[in-house]
C-alpha cells in the first residue's frame, strides 16, 4: 500500500487515543510518515470519538475521505461510519455488537438513527443489517472478539481478567497490524515508547500473543518502509507550546477552554526543563488572563495567553488596552466552531475577521496563521518576536484541527529562530524623573521601558496620552499618538520578510488562496490538479501586498468557515474579485478528496460561485 | 538611590478631582507612606482601574498604570509575579473593584500575591455621575439618584475575608495620618493586603458625608482589638478570631470601626509558585530567558 488510512472509533474515555498513538508510532517505527486527526465530542466519557492515522512515504499533511481499515471498538462506530470505508477496505469489529440495534445505541444522534431507519426501510435496523451494507459496498468484514481475545490471552499469560481487559487497545492495534502482515518488532518498539515497567511487559506479551494467532489474509499488505531515526511526532498544541518556549516565553495565563487548554497544561508540566520555566497562571476568566499577561509584559517578561472563541471574545477589551499602552502581547487563538459556545471540540476558521478587527477603536495588531505542526512551532516564535519588536498585540491563529492533529516530522524542522530587533531603553544613570515612553519615533516604535527600569518612571493609561503617559484629549497629541501607533503596522508590513507573509507554492491560471490549516490538504491536492496554483497566506494582518500575484487569475478561496472571510479580505485589500468560495462549516476538516473534486469542478468551469463542502462524521 | 524628599513623590500633574473630594486625602497618605518607607520610585508601581479614584497613579512619581475598568487586580498581579521585587499597589473605586471587577476581587484573595489593594469606597460611580455603587445600601438615595437604590450592598470586608485576603483593614479618607499608617502596614504585610477606605464624594453622595462619618468613626486598635492570626492557631482560637472579625466587619451605623481587622500568616502565591517553578523567584520572568532552552530534552518524549 502506498496510501493507507487506519481509523479507530469508540466511546470517549475508552482508550482509543492510546490506540491511535500506538498505531501511529508502530508504523512510524516501521519507517512510515504519519499524521493523525482526532474527532471527539464535548464530553468526558461515553460519546463517540474517532481518530484517523494516515501514512505515507512523504510527510503527511492531509486526510482522505474514506479509510482503508476501520477498527470499531463498539457498535456505534458501525452506525456512524457506514459509508466511510473504501470498497476493498476492511472492517474490524467485535461480533458481539451484531446483537445490537440502531435504536439501542444510547449515544447515537436521532438524526443518524432516523437516516439509517429510512435507508434500511426498518424502524430499527440491527447492526447485522449494517454489516451486510458494509459487505455490499465491497468492504471485507473481519470479526474479531477483542474482549474474548483479552480474556483468553489473560488466561494464557496468567494475568487477572481485569488487567488483561486493560490491554484492549493494544489488542486492537496488534490485530490490525497482524492482519496487515506488518511485522511485530516495530509494534513492540512503539509499546516501549508508550509504557514502562510491568505495564510495558504485559502489553508486549499481549501483542506477541495476538501475533501468534492465525489471521486471514487481506487483499493488501502493509510493508516496512525503512526506519530512519531523528523524527518526532507531536500535536499542534504541543508544537505551539514548544514554539513559545523557543521564543523565550516566561509568563503564560489561561482560563480552561477547549481546544486551547492543552497548550497551557503542557507548559505547566514542563517547567523543570532548562529555559522552560514559564510561570503559568490559571486565571479566573479570560479578562484576567489577557490583562494579567499584559501586566507581566510591562515588567519586561515575554508573556502570552491562549484561548478559543468564547474566551477570545472576552479578551477583546484587554487586547485593546495592550494596543493602547503599547504592551507586547501574544494571544494564541485556537479557533473552534462558533458562534457562541458553538462546536467546542470541532474545527473552524471563523475568527479571521474578529482577530483582525475585533474590539473597539483602532490599534495596530499583527495576525498570523499556522498551517501545520512545523508552522505552529515557528510561528509561535515569530509571534513573540513581533510582539516585542512592534510592542503590540500579535494574534497567532491556529484551530482545533491543528491543535489535536499530530504529525511526524524531522526533528530539524523544529528550528529555534534567532529573531530580535526589540527596541528597549537602557536605564538612566544620571538624574531622576519621568521617562518619555511614548516619545517621537518615525517607525512608530518608541523604545520600550519595562517597569522597574532604574532612574525613572512613567505612566501608562488606557486613555489617550501624552509622551510621558498622562491622559490627554488634546487634538495635536491625539493625532500624533494615534498616527505613531498605527505607523507600526506600516513598519511591520515593510520589515516582515515576504516568506513570512505568504508562499506561492505553485502558480496557475486557477489560483487557490488559503490560510491556516487548509495548507496540508491543498498542497497534496495540487498533485491531482494540473493547472491549479496555490497561494498560502501566513500573515493576515497587515495584509500582504499580493495584488500583482492575482492579476488575470481565476481566484478561488478555500476555508473552514461559512462566508469566506479570506475572500472578503482579499477583495477588500486587492480590489480583485474572488470567483469561487469553497467553504466548509460543519466542524470537520476538509478532506483531500472533496477539495480535489470541488477544484476539478472549478477547472471544468462548472462550479458555482459558492461551494459548500459537507463531508464528515 | 537618590535621597528623595516627600515632595519628590508627588507628580507635577494636578489632580482634577472635585474640591473636597476624599481622594485627595488618600493620595496624600499614599505619598507619605511611600516616602516614609523610602520606596524607590523606579521599583514601585501603582495600578488603577477606571474611575475618579483610578486617576491616582498620575499624581505620584512612581511607575503608574491606569488600566481598564475592573481589571486592575489582574494587571497588578501579573506585574508583581513577573517581577517579585517590585512594590505593587493597586487602587480603584467600589464600582471598579466590587462591581465590574468583583470576580477578580475574589480570585485575588485566593492567590495571596504580595501586594496592597486600596478600595476607594464612595458608594457611587463617581466618574459616570453618581449612579449607585455596589456598596450603597438598599433603599438609600443619594442626591444623584432619581429613585432609592433597589439593590443591596456588598460588605467589602466580609467579601475580602471570604475570598482569603490575609490582611484586611479600613481607613478614612480625611484621616490622612491614620490612613498613612495603615498603608505602611499594608505594604509591609507579606501577602495580599486589602484596605477599604471610606471616601466621601461631596459631589454625588450627600448621605455619607464628612459630617455623617465624623461622630461615628472609632479605632479598633484603641479598644484593644487584636487582628493578628498567627500560623497554626488552634481551631477554637481561630473561631474566636473569626467571630470577632465578623462582629466588627458588620458594624455600620452608630459606630463604624477603622483599623486592622485581620492579619494572617499564609504562604504567598510567589511562595506557592516556587513549588513547581524550581528557579522562581530568583529567575523571575521579567529577567527574560536566562539560559538557552533545552529543546533536545523536551523533544525526547516525542521521539519516534
Ligand atoms: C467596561 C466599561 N464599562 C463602563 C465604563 C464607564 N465607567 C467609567 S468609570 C465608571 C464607574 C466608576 O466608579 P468607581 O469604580 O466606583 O470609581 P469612582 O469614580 O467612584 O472613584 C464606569 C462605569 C468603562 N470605562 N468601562
Ligand atoms: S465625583 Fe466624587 S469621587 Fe469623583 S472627584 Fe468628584 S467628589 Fe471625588
Ligand atoms: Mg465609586
Amino acid at each position: 500500500m502506498e496510501d493507507f488510512t487506519w481509523r479507530v472509533g469508540g466511546p470517549q474515555g475508552g482508550g482509543i487515543e492510546t490506540a491511535a498513538t500506538l498505531f501511529a508510532r508502530a508504523v512510524a517505527k516501521g519507517g512510515w510518515w504519519v499524521a493523525t486527526k482526532r474527532e471527539y465530542h464535548s464530553n468526558i466519557m461515553g460519546r463517540h470519538s474517532y481518530l484517523d492515522v494516515r501514512l505515507g512515504r512523504k510527510p503527511v499533511g492531509a486526510f482522505r475521505e474514506k479509510v482503508d481499515m476501520l477498527v470499531a471498538l463498539d457498535g456505534e462506530t458501525l452506525a456512524r461510519h457506514l459509508d466511510e470505508v473504501r470498497p476493498g477496505g476492511v472492517l474490524l469489529y467485535d461480533p458481539k455488537v451484531l446483537g445490537l440495534t440502531v435504536r439501542g445505541l444510547p449515544m447515537l444522534d436521532h438524526r443518524v438513527a432516523d437516516a439509517l431507519a429510512e435507508r434500511f426501510r426498518k424502524a430499527n435496523p440491527s447492526l447485522q443489517d449494517l454489516l451486510a451494507a458494509f459487505v455490499e459496498a465491497g468492504v471485507q468484514p473481519l470479526p474479531y472478539p477483542y474482549e474474548e481475545v483479552a480474556d483468553r490471552i489473560g488466561v494464557e499469560l496468567g494475568v487477572p481478567p481485569l488487567q488483561a481487559r486493560r490491554t484492549l487497545n493494544t489488542i486492537a492495534v496488534a490485530a490490525s497490524l497482524h492482519f496487515l502482515g506488518f511485522p511485530l518488532d516495530p509494534l513492540l518498539e512503539a509499546l516501549a515508547l508508550q509504557f514502562r515497567g510491568k505495564v510495558l511487559e504485559l502489553n508486549q506479551r499481549v501483542a506477541q500473543a495476538v501475533y501468534r494467532e492465525e489471521m486471514p489474509k487481506l487483499s493488501f499488505q502493509l510493508h516496512l518502509n525503512g526506519y530512519e531515526p531523528g523524527r518526532v511526532y507531536l500535536t499542534g498544541a504541543q508544537a505551539a507550546a514548544l514554539g513559545k518556549l523557543a521564543g523565550g516565553l516566561r509568563f503564560q495565563t489561561y482560563y480552561p477552554i477547549s481546544p486551547a487548554t492543552d497548550e497551557s497544561t503542557y507548559l505547566e508540566a514542563h517547567t523543570a526543563f532548562t529555559g522552560a520555566d514559564v510561570a503559568v497562571v490559571q486565571t479566573e476568566d479570560e479578562m484576567a488572563a489577557v490583562t494579567m499577561a499584559v501586566g507581566a509584559a510591562l515588567t519586561g517578561a515575554k508573556a502570552a495567553t491562549a484561548t478559543s472563541g468564547p474566551g477570545f471574545s472576552l479578551m477583546a477589551e484587554g487586547m485593546g488596552f495592550a494596543g493602547m499602552i503599547e504592551a507586547p502581547l501574544v494571544v494564541t487563538l485556537y479557533q473552534r466552531g462558533g458562534p457562541s459556545t458553538g462546536l467546542p471540540t470541532r474545527t473552524e476558521q471563523g475568527d479571521l475577521m474578529f482577530a483582525i478587527r475585533g474590539g473597539h477603536g483602532e490599534y495596530p495588531r499583527i495576525v498570523l496563521a499556522s498551517g501545520d505542526i512545523q508552522d505552529a512551532f515557528l510561528d509561535a516564535q515569530k509571534a513573540l518576536a513581533w510582539a516585542w519588536r512592534y510592542q503590540t498585540v500579535v494574534v497567532h491563529l491556529v484551530d482545533k484541527f491543528l491543535a489535536s492533529m499530530a504529525q511526524s516530522l524531522p526533528k530539524e524542522a523544529l528550528r529555534v529562530l534567532s529573531l530580535d530587533g526589540e527596541k528597549r531603553l537602557g536605564p538612566r544613570h544620571e538624574g531622576f524623573g519621568p521617562y518619555e515612553r511614548y516619545g517621537p519615533a518615525e517607525d512608530g516604535i518608541s523604545p520600550f521601558i519595562p517597569i522597574g527600569t532604574p532612574g525613572g518612571f512613567y505612566w501608562m493609561t488606557s486613555d489617550e496620552h501624552d509622551p510621558v503617559g498622562h491622559i490627554t484629549e488634546d487634538v495635536a497629541l491625539r493625532e500624533y499618538q494615534m498616527e505613531k501607533r498605527m505607523q507600526k503596522l506600516e513598519t511591520a508590513r515593510r520589515e516582515i520578510p515576504l516568506e513570512d507573509q505568504y508562499t506561492l507554492f505553485r502558480d496557475g491560471e486557477v489560483l487557490v488562496l488559503g490560510w491556516g490549516t487548509v495548507k496540508g490538504t491543498l498542497l497534496e491536492a495540487l498533485d491531482h490538479l494540473p493547472g491549479v496554483g496555490y497561494l498560502h497566506l501566513r500573515l493576515l494582518w497587515p495584509f500582504p501586498q499580493i495584488g500583482p500575484l492575482l492579476e488575470g487569475k481565476r481566484l478561488v478561496t478555500v476555508e473552514h468557515n461559512y462566508s469566506g472571510q479570506l475572500a472578503d479580505l482579499v477583495q477588500q485589500e486587492t480590489l480583485k474579485r474572488v470567483h469561487h468560495r469553497v467553504a466548509k462549516h460543519n466542524g470537520r476538516p476538509i478532506t483531500l478528496d472533496e477539495v480535489v473534486e470541488a477544484l476539478k469542478g472549478v477547472l471544468a468551469g462548472r462550479a458555482p460561485e459558492r461551494l459548500v463542502l459537507r463531508k464528515g462524521v | 538611590m537618590l535621597e528623595l524628599k516627600l515632595a519628590d513623590y508627588k507628580a507635577e500633574k494636578q489632580p482634577d478631582w472635585c474640591p473636597g473630594c476624599g481622594d485627595y486625602g488618600i493620595l496624600s497618605a499614599l505619598q507619605m507612606a511611600l516616602f516614609e518607607l523610602k520606596r524607590d520610585p523606579s521599583q514601585t508601581a501603582i495600578f488603577s482601574g477606571i474611575g475618579c479614584s483610578a486617576k491616582t497613579p498620575h499624581y505620584l512619581n512612581v511607575y503608574g498604570v491606569h488600566t481598564l475598568h475592573g481589571r486592575v487586580l489582574p494587571v497588578a498581579q501579573g506585574a508583581k509575579l513577573a517581577n517579585p521585587h517590585l512594590t505593587v499597589v493597586a487602587v480603584g473605586g467600589d464600582g471598579d473593584g466590587l462591581g465590574i471587577g468583583a470576580g477578580h476581587f475574589v480570585a485575588a484573595g485566593r492567590r495571596n500575591v504580595d501586594m496592597l489593594y486600596i478600595l476607594y469606597d464612595n458608594e457611587v460611580y463617581g466618574l459616570t455621575k453618581g449612579q449607585a455603587g455596589p456598596t450603597l445600601g438598599l433603599g438609600e438615595k443619594t442626591k444623584s439618584l432619581p429613585k432609592p437604590n433597589p439593590q443591596g450592598r456588598i460588605n467589602p470586608l466580609l467579601l475580602a475575608f471570604a475570598s482569603g485576603y490575609t490582611w484586611i483593614a479600613r481607613g478614612y479618607a480625611y484621616d490622612v495620618k491614620g490612613l498613612k499608617e495603615l498603608i505602611k502596614e499594608g505594604l509591609s504585610h507579606k501577602g495580599l493586603a486589602f484596605l477599604h477606605v471610606l471616601q466621601p464624594c461631596p459631589t454625588y453622595n450627600d448621605l455619607h458625608t464628612k459630617e455623617w462619618f465624623a461622630p461615628r468613626l472609632y479605632r479598633l486598635q484603641d479598644e484593644g482589638y487584636d487582628p493578628h492570626v498567627p500560623e497554626g492557631l488552634p481551631p477554637e482560637e481561630l473561631d474566636r478570631k473569626m467571630a470577632q472579625f465578623q462582629e466588627k466587619a458588620v458594624e455600620w451605623g452608630e459606630r463604624i470601626p477603622l483599623g486592622v481587622f485581620w492579619q494572617a500568616e499564609v504562604p504567598t502565591f510567589e511562595e506557592r509558585l516556587k513549588a513547581y517553578l524550581p528557579r522562581y523567584p530568583e529567575v523571575y520572568p521579567a529577567l527574560g530567558q536566562q539560559e538557552p532552552l533545552d529543546l533536545e530534552g523536551l523533544l525526547k518524549e516525542f521521539a519516534l
